[in-house]
Order: structure tokens, then C-alpha cells, then sequence
């Protein structure tokens, strides 16, 4: 891999259930300590864009490599070369917040690597007080940085979020993004689905889809501009949604 | 590596299961209540069944006969009533449940040879405790009549009478419906709790989203069902040694087989078992409609897999859906090796039954996993 090669790749990616196409030949790059966004209203294809990019789904034609592998020949191997932060969070609500690490870690099979990575994700996620706490006791801002420290445990170079700041306070948001820049910093590529345009107005470039076509590409400047002069983002969203529905 | 996957999951597993008190307090406590329930309270050999004499002959003899069906055991003369009405009111009333009535030229038939007529009269709305009581008086007459007959027959016959039958009941002398009950707590136990337990564990990972997470993980599909199943075969095993263990000081049931035996037949039923358990975690949503569908594969185990019920009596519909649940067969091997002490070389079509059952439930419930993980 070169340094300007992306490191995610989608070409002409494709996916029908019977009758409906869920995603219509997507073509994007995505290059490497970029946060780039897929968003888009519901049904719009992000969902099984993602599922397809983590190696759960195929497509039904097309293709995409993440961290170069190819997702359609080796969906499995590509489980390990990323991270993956729902909205649900997916912690265990009556194992501690180091039990949680512990788990993740060990799924993950970082094996002797856990005794550097754990103390590490606690840190840096700002978990140490809630070290023996159970997860299920959290507030919103530490369980979100929990999950976040469980899907980074085996140094994926890609991270995906889904939703991740769903149902989470203004300040916790704050503290998330800048964890979030940080990793981006030091060479981790995010791709992040969201509802909120104000976060996405930050990011470094976005996707728009609407019922499985993409239908805008670039910066947020060049996705405003490209839908017409004084259109917030929000405002596109909205219009999106109304053709949609 | 695989490795570290698999010991992680079964390490979270325990840990859940040690926090979660209530289930915790189920796996333990239901084992516990359920041999103590069944073994002392669901007895079938009724013996010492209120009886009440009505004696119109007040001889030697009629004393003699009332004497008999006493020493029986089945019998408890708590009454003596003086007319045939006041024998079926006390019946009627349930305050006895056999009445014996004997008429008043009995000494003098008796003493002529016969024939004489004894009334025995039996509550039988009941038919379990009605059956024994039937038997008894029943045996009490043919013994006295061989009695009577031999001698007739004169000294040279006393010796030898002339039909002799003798019944020896094996495996169970005392006839002790614990002995029968306390092998069949451990089948009907260890697949009613498997199920449930299993079930609830995976729609528990589904509700909390949990079972989405692990997906997009290393984890295979086969590592997440293996890891949140293997687990309760621990339990199962922890299940069966303490219905073993208390059986045996509680009840004196004996162990005449190889425990071996038991524990090695034992894993096909628990995989047969968590076979369902993962059948009916794909079906349900929630906890409550995975308890729910677990019921509609318990009842079936109680009624139909002769736990509780002879197999011999029921109609041939029954019998024929018995044969379609695993706890049948493990419930004639558990009684084989644990009453009668017999190997699998006597049970082995039993045991092939099981392997069919655990094969075929397990993958097919294992492709239903697949298929809602997708």
C-alpha cells in the first residue's frame, strides 16, 4: 500500500433483496486518517453499506476492500482489521467496565497484548474512575467511551460508528469527537453514520444517499454547494427524507 | 488464538451467571425443590387405606379373616359399623376407602367348605389407590383358600399345596414409587432447565444487542453458539450430580449401574436438550416468549415420556408421540442402569435413539442460528 492509496475502497457496490435494491453501484475512496460520513435518512442504503463493508452481508455485485482486504473473498479476515461502535453499544450490562475490556479483548485474541491495551483504553476513553463499576451503572458518555475502548483493543486501522452519539448529552458528544480526532490524528480512518448535521459539518468529507444512490460526494462546502448556495446541511437532509417518503 | 475466543466467552458466561442471582438461584434451588417435591409427596403405593369391618358372623373365624386383610398392610380397620348403610355412608364420605363385609352364616359355610362370600367394598374414584387395595383382598382370599383346601386334603397335602404362585418383585422389592421417580427428576430436570436457561441466555444477548456486537467481531458463528451453549452443559452435569448425590442420602435410591454410564449417555440427552434450547431461542423475541414456547416442549416431557405416567397405558397415539421425545429413551436408560444395574449392552437401542435425536437437533437448530444472525 502506498501512502496516498485509500484504505477503503468501494467500487460499484451493489446489494437487491428480491425486488428492492437496497444500494445502487456506490463507488467512493476513503483514505487514510480521514473521518468520513455515510448519511443519509433511513432506508436510504447506509445500514447494508456498512453491514456489507464489515464482511456481513455480500453483495450482490460490486466489491469494497477495507484495509486491504477484500471484503467479498475474505468477509472473515476483514472482522479483524476493524472496530465497530453500534448505537446499542453492545456491552454486558453486569460485567464491570474492566470486565467488559477484558471480554472484548479476548474476543478479539490480543492475547498478552491486553495488559498494555486495557490500561490504555482506560485511559484514554477517561474510564478510570469507573474502572470496577458495572456497565449497566454507567451514564451515557462513559458506557459510548466504553464500547469505543472495547472495539479499539486490537488497533484496528478502521473504525466504524453507527449512530454513536445517539441518546448522549451535549457535553459527553464534545468529549466523544475529540477522542475521536485524536485516533483520526494518530492514523486510525473513521467512518461514522449519524443524525445529527452539526456533528457532520465537521467531518472531512461525506456521502449522501438517498434510496441507494449516492447522490452527493466531497467536503461538506462541496456537498452544500453541490445541492445549491444557502442549504444547510440539515436542510439537504430534510429534502432527502421528503423525496424519499 | 480460536482458543482465547472460546475460554473468553465461557469466562463471561460464568460471571453472568454468577450475577444473575435468580437464575443462579433457579439452576440450584429448582433441582433441590423438585426431587424433595416429587420424592416425597408423589407416592403411588398407597398402603394402609382407612378401612371399616362390618362383621355380622362374630365368630372366631370371621375375627381370623379380619385379622388376614389387616396383616396385608393395605388395610387400616379404623371403623366397625353395624349395618350395610351405615358401611356406604362412611364410604360415601370418604372417611374409609374399603369397607369389608361379612355375612353371618360365615363361620358356618366356612366349616362346611365353602362356599362362603366375602364382600370387599372400594373406593375406586381413585384407581391408584384402588388398585393395590384390590389386590390385597384378592390375595387375602386365595391364600385362604389354598389354606382351607390343603387342609381338607389331609396331612400329606399340608406339606405341598397344590399351586403355589410367588411373586418377587425385582429391582424395587419394597415397590418404593421414589425409587421410580427420583432417576426420571434427573431427565425431566436436566431438559426442562437446559431449555429454558439456554434459551434465555441468547434472546437475553439479542434483547441487550449484545449478539450484534459479537457478529461484527472475530468471533465465527460457530465459536458465539458453541461458547453460549457449552457452558450449561456444566450446569447440566452440576444439575444431574446433585439430584444423584441427594437422591441417594434422601431416598437410599441406589446406584447399581456405572456412573460412567450414566454421565457419558447423559451428554447426548443435554445436547439433545440445548439443541432445543437454541430451537426456541430462534423462535423467541423476548425472555417471556422464549419461556413460553419452552413450555410447549415441557408438558409433553411430564406427560408423555412415562416420568409420571406408565407408557404401557396409554392409547397407542401417546405412545406412538412418546417415541418422538428424547427423554423417553434417557428415562429407560436412567432407570436401566440406576434400578437394575444394566450396561449399555441392554440399552443400546436407547442410547442410538439419543445420538439420532442430539445429531438431528442440534444441526437443525444450529442452521435456524445461522440463518437469524444474518
Amino acid at each position: 500500500m502506498t501512502a496516498d492509496a485509500p484504505v477503503v475502497s468501494v467500487r460499484e457496490l451493489t446489494k437487491r433483496f428480491g425486488t428492492l435494491t437496497a444500494v445502487a453501484a456506490v463507488s467512493f475512496d476513503i483514505h487514510a486518517r480521514e473521518i468520513f460520513g455515510i448519511l443519509g435518512p433511513n432506508g436510504s442504503g447506509k445500514t447494508t453499506t456498512i453491514r456489507i463493508l464489515c464482511g456481513l452481508m455480500a453483495p450482490t455485485s460490486g466489491g469494497a476492500t477495507v484495509a486491504g482486504v477484500d471484503v467479498v473473498e475474505a468477509p472473515d479476515a476483514v472482522k479483524s482489521r476493524l472496530g465497530y461502535m453500534s448505537q446499542a453499544f453492545g456491552l454486558y450490562k453486569d460485567l464491570t467496565v474492566e470486565e467488559n475490556l477484558r471480554f472484548y479483548g479476548g474476543v478479539y485474541g490480543i492475547g498478552t497484548a491486553a495488559r498494555e491495551r486495557i490500561p490504555w483504553a482506560m485511559e484514554t476513553m477517561r474510564l478510570t474512575p469507573a474502572a470496577g463499576q458495572l456497565a449497566g451503572t454507567l451514564s451515557g458518555g462513559f458506557r459510548q467511551r466504553l464500547a469505543l475502548g472495547c472495539s479499539l483493543l486490537h488497533r484496528p486501522p478502521v473504525l466504524f460508528l453507527d449512530e454513536p452519539t445517539a441518546g448522549v448529552d451535549p457535553a459527553a458528544r464534545r468529549t466523544f469527537w475529540e477522542i475521536i480526532r485524536g485516533l483520526a490524528a494518530e492514523g486510525t480512518t473513521i467512518i461514522v453514520t449519524t443524525h445529527y448535521m452539526d456533528e457532520a459539518e465537521r467531518f472531512d468529507r461525506l456521502a449522501f444517499l438517498s434510496r441507494g444512490h449516492l447522490t452527493a460526494l466531497g467536503t461538506p462546502p462541496e456537498v452544500r454547494r453541490a445541492f445549491g448556495e444557502g442549504l444547510s446541511l440539515e436542510d439537504i437532509f430534510v429534502q432527502l427524507q421528503e423525496k424519499n417518503g | 488464538m480460536i482458543r482465547e475466543r472460546l475460554r473468553s466467552i465461557f469466562w463471561k458466561e460464568f460471571i453472568q451467571m454468577r450475577r444473575d442471582r435468580a437464575t443462579l438461584g433457579m439452576m440450584l434451588g429448582i433441582p433441590v425443590i423438585q426431587l424433595t417435591l416429587f420424592g416425597y409427596a408423589v407416592n403411588m403405593d398407597v398402603r394402609h387405606l382407612p378401612a371399616a369391618v362390618l362383621d355380622f358372623s362374630h365368630t372366631q373365624e370371621s375375627r381370623s379373616l379380619v385379622q388376614r386383610f389387616e396383616a396385608t398392610g393395605n388395610f387400616r380397620l379404623t371403623r366397625r359399623a353395624d349395618s350395610y348403610e351405615e358401611v356406604l355412608r362412611l364410604v360415601d364420605r370418604g372417611w374409609a376407602r374399603a369397607a369389608i363385609v361379612i355375612p353371618e352364616d360365615y363361620a358356618r359355610r366356612m366349616k362346611r367348605g365353602g362356599p362362603a362370600q366375602v364382600q370387599v367394598l372400594v373406593d375406586a374414584s381413585d384407581p391408584a389407590v384402588s388398585q393395590n387395595a384390590i389386590a390385597a383382598a384378592q390375595l387375602v382370599g386365595q391364600s385362604t383358600n389354598l389354606e382351607i383346601v390343603s387342609s381338607l386334603a389331609g396331612p400329606l397335602a399340608r406339606s405341598v399345596p397344590p399351586l403355589d404362585v410367588r411373586v418377587r418383585p425385582l429391582y424395587n422389592p419394597a415397590l418404593k414409587t421414589a425409587l421410580f421417580i427420583v432417576p426420571g427428576i434427573i431427565g425431566v430436570l436436566l431438559s426442562n432447565m437446559l431449555i429454558i436457561i439456554t434459551a434465555m441466555a441468547i434472546v437475553r444477548e439479542r434483547e441487550a444487542g449484545t449478539l450484534e456486537q459479537l457478529i461484527v467481531t472475530p468471533l465465527s458463528r460457530t465459536e458465539i453458539m458453541l461458547g453460549k451453549i457449552a457452558p450449561y452443559v456444566v450446569v447440566g452435569y452440576v444439575q444431574m450430580t446433585a439430584v444423584l448425590v441427594l437422591g441417594s442420602i434422601l431416598f437410599r435410591v441406589p446406584i447399581r449401574g456405572s456412573l460412567l454410564t450414566i454421565y457419558l449417555v447423559a451428554f447426548l440427552f443435554i445436547v439433545a436438550s440445548l439443541g432445543l434450547g437454541l430451537f426456541v431461542s430462534t423462535l423467541a423475541r423476548t425472555g417471556a416468549q422464549a419461556i413460553q414456547s419452552s413450555f410447549f416442549f415441557l408438558l409433553p416431557n411430564i406427560m408423555l415420556s412415562g416420568f409420571m405416567f406408565p407408557r404401557e397405558g396409554m392409547p397407542a397415539f401417546a405412545q406412538w408421540l412418546g417415541w418422538g421425545i428424547p427423554l423417553t429413551y434417557f428415562l429407560q436408560i436412567l432407570r436401566g442402569v440406576i434400578l437394575k444395574g444394566v450396561g449399555i449392552e441392554a440399552l443400546w437401542p436407547q442410547t442410538l435413539a439419543l445420538v439420532a435425536f442430539a445429531i438431528l437437533f442440534f444441526t437443525f437448530a444450529v442452521q435456524r442460528f445461522h440463518k437469524t444472525l444474518d
